[in-house]
This record gives C-alpha cells, sequence and structure tokens, in this order.
C-alpha cells in the first residue's frame, strides 16, 4: 500500500473543522470517490472533528491519500491529548438519535466507513482512525 | 444579529443555510428565528437546506433545536431541498430529525405548511427520518 | 567483480532488433505455455519498449525482486501489455506468452556469445529468474484487470436490475427483484433519490413481491430506503407483501412504520387517492352529460 499524498492540519475551533471537512473533500475527489461517498466520508470526518475540538481539547487531523494496487482510499487519523474516554464501548453506542445522549459521533462516522478503529483511555488522550475505500 | 438572512415570506419565514456553519453562526441564527417568529407572527418557518453539501450531527441539532422551539411557539418547521448524497448519508448516519417535517423544495414546503395551517394538523405523522 | 556482472545488458544492447525479430516470430509460433500472438503494431511496440526496459533494468546488476524500485518501470509496462490484453479477452497464457516466448531467441543469443560452459550456465539461470517472473507478474496483473473488469460488469447489472418506474404524475414505483443487500440497497436509494428530484414525485410504492426473503437485515435497508426517500419530501407505500412475508415480519417482530398494501395495483390506488386524484369509469351511463 503506497501513501501517494499526506497532509496535517490542526483541529482545534469550529473554522478547523470547517477547513478540515475542506481538506476531505479534495482528498476524496483525488481519490476518485462518487458523489455519495465523499458526502459520507466527509460527515464522518466533520463528526470526528468536532469530538476532537468539543470533548479532546483540540488536536490534529492527519489526512492520506493511499493506493492499494488499483484500489484507492483516504485515511483519516484524529489525535488529542485531551481527557479521553473512560468506556468506548459506551461511546461508540448509538447516543444521539434521541437528539441527548453523549453528542458523540463516532457509532455514525463508524457507519460511514471502511474502516474504524479508535484507541483511547482517561488521561491518555484519542486516537481515531478513518479510512475509506472507492 | 446573525450573517445569515431571514425573509418573510407572508406568514412564513424563509432562512437559507449557504454557508459552512460553525457555532457561533448557529447559536445566532436561532436567536435571530426564535425572535423573528413572534416578532412577525410567523406560522411557518423553512430552512432550505439545498446548498448544504454536508448535514452532520451538529447541523442535526441545530435544525431540530428549531424545530422544537418554533413548535413552543405554535410555528410549524418544514426542511426543504435535501440533495440526494446527504439524505442517504443521514440514514446511514443514524440521524434523526425529530418534529422536523422535510419537503422537496420551497414550493412544496410553502404548500405543506399551508395545509397543516389551514386543516390545524399539527400533529400528523409526516415528519422525516 | 566484473566476473560476476551479467553480460545480458551488453549483450541485448548490441543485438536488439535481431533479439527482437527473433522473438516476434515465436510469439506468433506460439510457445510452449500454449499462446499466440499476433505481430500488429501494438505488440511490436511494446516488445521495443519491453527489451530496452529489461537492458535498462538489468544493468542495475539487481535480478532477484523485480518488485523492487529498479523494476518499477518494467512493471508498469507489463501492466500495460496486460490490462490490454485482459480487456481485449486474450487468454492468460496469450498473454504471458508475451514474456516467455523471449526466452528462446535470448538463450540461443547468449549461447552464440558466451563461452564457458559455467559462465553460460549462470547467464542462462539469471535470464531464466528474471523472465519466470516478469512472466508470472504478467499473469497476476491478468487476473487483477479481470476481476476490476467483472466487478464493473457486476455494478451495471445492479444497476440495471433496479429500475424505478413513473406510474402517474407524482407517483413513482420500485420493484425490487432479488435480494436487498447492502450494497444493492445504495444503488436502489441512490435511483429512487434522483428520481424523485428529477420527476417531485411525492409518493414512493415500493414493491417487494420479487424479494424472496424478508429478515431483519432486508428489513434495515427497506427503513433506509424509505427514511430517505421521506428526507426528499416522498412518502413511501410498501406493496407486494406475500403472505409468508408478512408471517415472518410479525415473527420477527419488525417494525416497518410504513402503509402496506398487498398488490401494487392498490397502492397506486392509495397513492392517487391521496394526491387527490380518482379514477372515473367512462363508459358508465348517465342521466345528463355535459361535454
Amino acid at each position: 500500500m503506497i501513501v501517494e499524498a499526506d497532509d496535517t492540519m490542526p483541529v482545534r475551533s469550529s473554522d478547523d473543522v470547517v477547513r478540515a471537512r475542506q481538506a476531505v473533500r479534495a482528498r476524496a475527489i483525488a481519490a476518485g470517490f462518487s458523489l455519495v461517498d465523499q458526502t459520507k466520508i466527509i460527515t464522518a470526518a466533520s463528526e470526528v472533528a468536532r469530538n476532537t475540538v468539543d470533548y479532546g481539547g483540540g488536536g490534529t487531523m492527519h489526512i492520506e491519500l493511499l493506493r492499494n494496487g488499483q484500489r484507492r482510499g483516504v485515511r483519516l487519523t484524529f489525535k488529542d491529548q485531551g481527557p479521553g474516554i473512560a468506556d468506548i464501548s459506551l461511546a461508540m453506542k448509538d447516543g444521539y438519535t434521541t437528539g441527548q445522549g453523549l453528542g458523540l459521533g463516532l457509532s455514525g462516522a463508524k457507519r460511514l466507513v471502511n474502516e474504524f478503529a479508535i484507541t483511547s483511555a482517561p488521561g491518555q488522550g484519542t486516537e481515531v482512525i478513518l479510512a475509506r475505500w472507492k | 444579529m446573525s450573517e445569515i438572512p431571514i425573509l418573510k415570506i407572508g406568514d412564513c419565514l424563509l432562512v437559507s443555510i449557504q454557508v459552512d456553519m460553525h457555532d457561533r453562526l448557529a447559536m445566532a441564527l436561532q436567536d435571530d428565528l426564535t425572535r423573528r417568529i413572534v416578532q412577525d407572527r410567523a406560522r411557518g418557518v423553512m430552512i432550505d437546506i439545498s446548498a448544504l453539501e454536508i448535514v452532520d450531527s451538529f447541523i442535526g441539532r441545530m435544525l431540530n433545536n428549531i424545530a422544537a422551539m418554533s413548535r413552543v411557539l405554535d410555528a410549524v418547521t418544514v426542511v426543504v431541498g435535501m440533495r440526494p448524497a446527504v439524505a442517504i448519508t443521514l440514514v446511514e448516519l443514524g440521524l434523526t430529525l425529530n418534529g422536523v417535517r422535510t419537503a422537496l423544495n420551497v414550493d412544496r414546503g410553502l404548500a405543506m405548511i399551508r395545509k397543516i395551517i389551514d386543516h390545524g394538523e399539527q400533529d400528523d405523522d409526516r415528519r422525516g427520518g | 567483480m566484473a566476473e560476476n556482472q551479467s553480460l545480458i545488458p551488453a549483450l541485448i544492447d548490441r543485438h536488439q532488433s535481431a533479439l527482437l525479430d527473433d522473438w516476434l516470430d515465436g510469439m506468433a509460433r506460439g510457445s510452449p505455455s500454449g499462446g499466440t500472438l499476433r505481430r500488429d503494431g501494438e505488440t511490436v511496440e511494446q516488445a521495443k519498449r519491453f527489451l530496452e526496459q529489461l537492458r535498462r533494468s538489468a544493468q542495475t546488476q539487481q535480478f532477484d525482486d523485480i518488485y523492487s524500485q529498479d523494476w518499477a518501470p518494467m512493471r508498469d509496462l507489463l501492466e500495460e501489455v496486460s490490462r490490454a490484453r485482459a480487456i481485449q479477452g486474450f487468454t492468460p497464457s496469450q498473454t504471458a506468452t508475451f514474456v516467455f516466448s523471449l526466452k528462446e531467441p535470448l538463450f540461443q543469443l547468449l549461447r552464440r556469445e558466451i563461452g564457458g560452459a559455467d559462465r553460460l550456465g549462470d547467464e542462462i539461470w539469471t535470464a531464466t529468474r528474471v523472465l519466470d517472473s516478469l512472466g508470472l507478474y504478467t499473469i497476476e496483473t491478468y487476473a487483477k484487470t479481470r476481476e476490476e473488469l467483472i466487478g464493473r460488469q457486476q455494478q451495471e447489472l445492479l444497476e440495471l436490475s433496479t429500475p424505478v418506474v413513473q406510474l402517474w404524475d407524482g407517483v413513482l414505483a420500485l420493484p425490487l427483484i432479488g435480494t436487498l443487500d447492502s450494497a444493492r440497497t445504495q444503488i436502489v436509494m441512490e435511483s429512487l433519490l434522483e428520481r424523485i428530484v428529477e420527476s417531485g414525485a411525492e409518493v414512493a410504492i415500493i414493491d417487494i413481491t420479487g424479494v424472496p426473503t424478508v429478515d431483519t437485515l432486508v428489513a434495515q435497508h427497506l427503513i433506509k430506503t424509505i427514511s430517505a426517500a421521506r428526507l426528499m419530501g416522498a412518502d413511501c407505500i410498501l406493496s407486494g407483501i406475500r403472505p409468508q412475508i408478512a408471517q415472518t415480519i410479525v415473527h420477527l417482530g419488525l417494525e416497518l412504520n410504513v402503509v402496506s398494501k398487498a398488490t401494487m395495483a392498490d397502492a397506486l390506488a392509495l397513492a392517487l387517492r391521496r394526491s387527490g386524484k380518482a379514477i372515473v369509469d367512462r363508459t358508465a351511463p348517465k342521466s345528463s352529460r355535459d361535454d
């Protein structure tokens, strides 16, 4: 698997979330994603980016354009040094269909991508990796 | 004063969301709308999202909040112009828009509001999501 | 270390055109792998480039790993050769013949130019290793290309098998045939929503007569499709529910939250009623007619 291009950007404010979405859109288009697939990965990125800002105290997004043989993909890695998540499986439950929950868009984001991995522990920050393939 | 213009069409208010929303803008919009519903005695609120390429849970919550506040003020909220890619993603995301009706475009939205106001149906089951 | 340097690059360089001719003849004659290739413009061009690339890559004296950076341009060339043949419908053997049929003329060249049995043996072994690897690489790329082609054809079939029909002004019908898996559901949703936008339809009839079973997963896919249509301002009516399906739905406790009718005809009648339309029997006798 080859990383054809990559970039890191800060995700510390609401404006950064907007910029992050634009960056993901550009990579998704470069990877040849269909409109629906673009929308899915950008939305997933938006969810995790907001989490990083709102709950992680701000962090970074590393975005990679991947190639595996003939397939192309986009991989996003969100990292923050925030409080971390105590109970990941609880956080991954559908919490916001009621509009209340913890507002963590992680379970939703997971449904929108092909690959999802989350590492987090109290006091150790959080890392979320998302990838979507064409 | 939010940067998003609110138009008055008869007894309805129309908001067109054109820009990438961030928190301050969303809060300002909710405040403005609530004020205008009372000030103009609006019976309907139409939110045109045809320019939005993404609707995430943040926007979803904003739409739900607007609908909830309108309802308290006896106004109907209709979201119009959702793009197909957005609808498919929302459904996959699992986001439900509570108390938010949806219509294809502004015309249909107005007709829907008319029907609901004139026939006094506030609690029918034609909710989105 | 000159003793251990292969003479192959130099020999190819000196005898390139004769080698090319013999090779193309061999391709047309057919190789032990059982394929033949015509001596057409494209093949000649690719063969020339192959020899040139072989000479270049061999000059690095790295023969063990054709996946290394030194052999990248050669791999690219072979991918091109392979893809073209795969798409044109050639067999894997014919495609590999491109590479393997170079062995005979190359070995003959080595035999003519290299004295000493040991040295000759080494060089032939080097040539064999490289050409075998390259030939196999060609076959692998061929297989990948065929898979992609099949994948695309499958996709097209999927799209063809989910037509959306306009039954009336503002009424769409989506007759589903076959199982509803997640890939299919994506396509169904996209077609349906696009048609809703195009036609401005307010009712979509989803007919599942042709869906063999409805289990929890299928129900989830149906619910997603219905929700998506609703977000676009169109109500859905489910039709074509066979008795067994009705039983399964109740047994599994599935909540479909949608109006359902037994037949598409009933669904259409309901759709028309909802949009304020009525079907009138014009042949019925009237006491007074005002035409």
